[in-house]
C-alpha cells in the first residue's frame, strides 16, 4: 500500500483533516506531517485576536497520523475500495511543553505499543520544524474494517 | 485454583477499568462486563491482555468474542490452564 493511499482512506476531509503527508511507515510505527494553515477555523476562537493551535487539535493530528494512518496501514490486507475502516479514540494521555502557531508545520511519530483484537494503543510524540518536543503521549483506539 | 481464589484475581484485573462500582460490588459469576460492569471495548481488550500475563496464558480471537462475563471468563482461564 502506498502512502497516498493511506492518506485517501482516512474517513476525514477538510476542515478536520489534520495530515498532509507520510515520510516513512512500517508495521511498528509511522512518521507524518501536517502544516497547520493559517486560515484554520479554530484560530478564530482560540484565542481571541492571538492564534494558537489548541491541544485538542494537536492531540487529533497526533491521533489521525500516528494512530489510525497507521491503522489502516496495519488493516491493508483486509481493506478494499469498498471498505472504510471503523475507527473510535478511546483513551489518551498527553503532555504539552511548546505552542504551534499558524503556520508551523509539525512532525508526528508513533510507535506501535500493542495492536490486538482491535485495540491500537501507539507512544506518540510531535515535534516542531526545529526539531524540539512539542508534546507526547499515549493513545488508543479501536480500530476495524 | 479454587473458583473463589480465581475470582479474588479477576476482580484485581477489573477493577481499574469498571464505570459502575456498585455493579463492582456486587459482582457474581453473571456478571457481564459491558452490560454490568459498563466496561468500553477498549478497556475489554486491555482486561484481557492483563488476564494473559496474570495467568501465563495465550488468548485468541474466538476466545475474546465468548468472554462476556466473569463466567466465561473463567471457563476460559480454567480451560487454558488445564491444557
Amino acid at each position: 500500500m502506498i502512502k497516498e493511499d493511506i492518506i485517501k482512506r482516512l474517513p476525514y476531509q477538510k476542515p478536520f483533516l489534520f495530515v498532509d503527508g507520510i515520510d516513512a511507515i512500517s508495521e511498528n510505527g509511522i512518521t507524518g506531517y501536517y502544516r497547520f494553515k493559517e486560515d484554520e477555523s479554530f484560530y478564530e476562537g482560540h484565542f481571541k485576536d492571538h492564534p494558537i493551535t489548541p491541544g485538542v487539535i494537536l492531540t487529533e493530528c497526533m491521533a489521525q497520523i500516528g494512530l489510525v494512518c497507521l491503522g489502516v496501514f496495519l488493516l491493508k490486507d483486509e481493506l478494499s475500495e469498498a471498505t472504510k475502516p471503523q475507527i473510535a479514540l478511546t483513551s489518551h494521555q498527553m503532555d504539552f511543553y511548546l505552542s504551534v502557531l499558524p503556520n508551523e508545520k509539525v512532525t508526528v511519530i508513533s510507535e506501535k505499543e500493542v495492536f490486538r483484537f482491535k485495540k491500537l494503543k501507539c507512544k506518540v510524540k510531535m515535534l516542531n520544524e526545529k526539531g524540539e518536543l512539542v508534546c507526547r503521549g499515549t493513545i488508543s483506539g479501536m480500530i476495524k474494517v | 485454583m479454587t473458583n473463589d481464589e480465581l475470582i479474588t484475581k479477576l476482580k484485581a484485573i477489573i477493577a481499574p477499568y469498571v464505570q459502575d462500582e456498585k455493579a463492582f460490588e456486587n459482582l457474581t459469576e453473571d456478571t457481564d462486563f459491558i452490560n454490568d460492569l459498563k466496561v468500553n471495548s477498549a478497556n475489554l481488550v486491555d482486561i484481557i491482555l492483563d488476564i494473559e500475563d496474570e495467568f501465563s496464558i495465550r488468548l485468541e480471537n474466538e476466545d475474546m468474542e465468548k468472554m462476556l462475563d466473569v463466567k466465561a471468563a473463567m471457563l476460559i482461564i480454567n480451560t487454558k490452564l488445564n491444557a
